[in-house]
C-alpha cells in the first residue's frame, strides 16, 4: 500500500477564505438566479449587470487612484464587482445607462470609499445606491417590464443595449409595454382601491402559484444559490434563517387574521427580492451584525421591516430600506449581544 | 470679565475666525437646523443667512454694551431675551416688506432665536469684549454663516432643479430672474430632500479640511526647510 506524497495531519483546517475567494463564490452562487432572471425578464437584466459591473470597476479604480491606494490588487478582491451585480439585480430590467451610473457612483464612491473602503463602510453600498436612485428618480425606477411569457413584444440583446444608451425603443414597441407594476405593487395598489386578494389574483395573469410568474422561480434559484453558500460555509446561517422565519411568522399572523387582505406567507417569501435579500444582501459581512445573537436579531429585524414596508409603505419592495435601517442598528445590536467570554460567569458590562 | 478689554483686539484674527477658522457652520458646526432645512434654494439660503446675520450683529452689539450690567448668574436668559427681541424685529420687518419670502421661510425666521451660533457668540465673544470688536465679530461670523448657507443652497439648487436664483423676485424685486443652467433637466430629487443637505454639508466640511490640511502642510514644510527639526517629521507623517 502506497501513501500519497501529500500527507494530511490533524488538525485539518480548511484553507483560509480570502476576501476575493468569498466574493468570487458569492458571485458564482448568484449565477443560477441571474440565469433564471434573464430567461424570464429578457436581456435588459444582462445589460444592467454588464454596465453596472463595468461602472463599478471604473468608479472603484478611479477613487482608489485618487486616494492613492493600490488599484489593481483592491479591484481584484471582487467586492466592487459584487456591488455592481447586486445593484444591477435591484434595478428594473430596462434602465437608462446614466441611472445605473449614478447609482454606482453613490454606491462605490460615497457609500463605500469615502467611509474608508471595504470593511469600514457602515451601509451596504449596493442598497445605498439603489435607495438613492429610488428616491431621486421615482419614474425611472418603478418602470418594470412584464415576464416574457406575458409580454407582447420583447427586445433582443442589441436592442436592449441601444435602449439603455439612447432610450429609443424598437419600432414595434412602446414605453407602456415596459412600464408595468410588479406583483407586489399591483397587490398594494388594488388593495388600496378596495379589491380583495382573490379578485386581484383572478384579474391579472401576472400571478402564479407561489407569487408572480417568473418572480417565484427567480426566488427559488436565489434560494438554491444561497443554500450552496451555506453548504460551503461562506455565509452564516443565522441572518437568512432569522430573516425568513420572522417574515414567515408575521405574515402568517396577518394572513390568518384576514387572508383576503394580507398576502400569504408563501407569496411574501417568493415575491420581490426576498431570497436575494436574505442570502446575498443582508448577509454582507461588513455591514451586518457580527455576533451570533446579534445576527439573529439583525435578520429578524430585516424580515420584520421588509414585511412592514411591503404592507404599509409606499415603495415597490422593502428589502433595501429594511437592510439599511438594520445596518444603522448593527453597531448597537453588536454592543448589547457580545458573547460570554470563556471563563467568565457573566458578560462584563 | 473686563480685563480682556485691556488686551488690544486683533481684528484681522476676528475676521478670519468668523469667515474661516472658526466658521459657525464648518468649524463650530452650530446652527445646523436652519442650515439643513432651508438651504434648498439659493434665495432661501440668502434670505435666512441675511436675517441671521442681522440678528447676530445686533445681539452681539447689545450684549457687549450691556455686558457690565448683566449679572453673571442670569446671563443666559438675558442673552436669550435680547436675541428674541431682535428676532422679533427682523420677523416683523420681513412680514411688512417681504411678505412672500416670509411665508416661504415660515417657522425658520422665528427659530433664529434658537440658533446656537448666535447665543454662542453672545456667550463666547460679545460678553467678554468691547462693542467694536463684538460688532466686527458679529459681521464676520454672520458672513461666514451666510456664506456656507449660500454655498449649500447653490449646490442643492443646481443639482435638484438645474437652476440658480429660482424665485429671486421674492427677495430682490421684479428685476431678478431665474438663471436656468441646464435646460430640460429631470432633476436629482435627492439633493432637494433632507439627505441631500446632510451629504452636501459633509462635502463642504471635507472641502474645508482638505484646504486646511494643504495650508498646514505647506506652512510646516516651509518650517522644516528653514529650521531642520527632527520633531516635526514624525508628526507630519502621522497626520498624512
Amino acid at each position: 500500500m502506497e501513501f500519497s506524497q501529500q500527507q494530511h495531519y490533524s488538525p485539518q483546517t480548511p484553507a483560509q477564505a480570502s476576501v476575493s475567494r468569498v466574493m468570487l463564490n458569492v458571485i458564482l452562487a448568484l449565477i443560477p438566479g441571474i440565469a433564471v432572471y434573464i430567461h424570464y425578464f429578457g436581456w435588459g437584466v444582462l445589460v444592467n449587470i454588464v454596465l453596472a459591473s463595468l461602472f463599478a470597476l471604473l468608479a472603484e479604480g478611479l477613487i482608489l487612484a485618487i486616494r492613492r491606494r493600490p488599484v489593481v490588487t483592491t479591484l481584484m478582491d471582487g467586492s466592487a464587482l459584487l456591488t455592481g451585480i447586486l445593484l444591477a439585480l435591484a434595478l428594473p430590467s430596462y434602465t437608462a445607462w446614466w441611472v445605473t451610473a449614478v447609482g454606482i457612483i453613490f454606491a462605490i464612491i460615497i457609500a463605500k470609499q469615502l467611509y474608508g473602503g471595504l470593511g469600514l463602510n457602515p451601509f451596504n453600498p449596493a442598497m445605498t445606491g439603489y435607495v438613492v436612485l429610488l428616491i431621486s428618480f421615482p419614474l425611472e425606477m418603478t418602470r418594470w417590464n412584464p415576464p416574457l411569457e406575458l409580454a407582447e413584444q420583447s427586445m433582443n440583446l442589441l436592442e436592449a443595449f441601444r435602449y439603455s444608451f439612447t432610450g429609443s425603443l424598437p419600432q414595434r414597441m412602446d414605453i407602456d409595454m415596459i412600464s408595468l407594476a410588479t406583483p407586489l405593487d399591483l397587490v398594494r395598489g388594488r388593495l388600496d382601491m378596495g379589491f380583495n386578494l382573490s379578485q386581484i389574483r383572478s384579474e391579472y395573469s401576472i400571478f402564479s402559484n407561489l407569487s408572480g410568474k417568473g418572480t417565484e422561480l427567480i426566488n427559488i434559484a436565489f434560494l438554491a444559490g444561497g443554500l450552496w453558500l451555506l453548504y460551503r460555509r461562506l455565509i452564516d446561517w443565522r441572518i437568512p434563517a432569522a430573516l425568513l422565519s420572522s417574515m414567515l411568522l408575521i405574515s402568517a399572523v396577518f394572513w390568518l387574521i384576514n387572508p383576503e387582505f394580507y398576502l400569504s406567507p408563501v407569496f411574501h417569501l417568493f415575491a420581490g427580492a426576498t431570497m436575494l435579500g436574505a442570502f446575498f444582501i443582508a448577509t454582507d459581512p461588513v455591514t451586518a451584525s457580527t455576533t451570533p445573537v446579534g445576527r439573529l436579531i439583525f435578520g429578524a429585524g430585516c424580515g420584520l421591516l421588509i414585511y412592514i414596508i411591503r404592507s404599509w409603505g409606499g415603495y415597490p419592495d422593502g428589502v433595501a430600506f429594511a437592510v439599511l435601517l438594520m445596518n444603522l442598528s448593527a453597531p448597537l445590536i453588536d454592543h448589547f449581544s457580545q458573547p460570554r467570554i470563556t471563563g467568565y460567569r457573566e458578560r462584563k458590562s | 470679565m473686563s480685563n480682556s478689554d485691556l488686551v488690544t483686539t486683533d481684528y484681522s484674527k476676528v475676521i478670519h475666525d468668523g469667515l474661516w477658522n472658526n466658521n459657525p457652520a464648518l468649524a463650530q458646526v452650530l446652527g445646523l437646523c436652519p442650515l439643513l432645512a432651508v438651504s434648498g434654494t439659493v434665495i432661501n439660503s440668502l434670505a435666512l443667512g441675511v436675517a441671521t446675520m442681522m440678528v447676530l450683529i445686533a445681539s452681539n452689539l447689545a450684549v457687549s454694551l450691556l455686558r457690565l450690567y448683566i449679572p453673571n448668574e442670569i446671563r443666559i436668559p438675558v442673552f436669550v431675551l435680547i436675541i428674541a427681541g431682535f428676532v422679533t424685529i427682523v420677523e416683523l420687518l420681513m412680514h411688512a416688506y417681504l411678505y412672500n419670502l416670509y411665508t416661504v421661510l415660515g417657522i425658520f425666521v422665528p427659530l433664529i432665536v434658537t440658533n446656537c451660533a448666535i447665543i454662542g457668540r453672545a456667550e463666547g465673544f460679545a460678553s467678554k469684549h468691547s462693542p467694536l470688536p463684538s460688532l466686527v465679530d458679529g459681521i464676520s461670523m454672520g458672513l461666514g454663516f451666510t456664506g456656507v448657507l449660500v454655498a449649500l443652497g447653490v449646490m442643492r439648487e443646481v443639482l435638484a432643479q438645474g437652476t440658480l436664483f429660482a424665485d429671486a423676485s421674492l427677495m430682490l424685486g421684479d428685476w431678478a430672474t431665474t438663471i436656468t443652467l441646464i435646460e430640460n433637466y429631470d432633476g436629482f430629487l435627492l439633493a432637494a430632500l433632507p439627505p441631500g443637505a446632510f451629504i452636501g454639508l459633509g462635502f463642504l466640511l471635507a472641502f474645508k479640511n482638505v484646504i486646511d490640511q494643504y495650508m498646514r502642510k505647506r506652512r510646516t514644510s516651509q518650517v522644516v526647510v528653514d529650521i531642520p527639526d527632527a520633531n516635526t517629521e514624525p508628526a507630519l507623517s502621522q497626520s498624512d
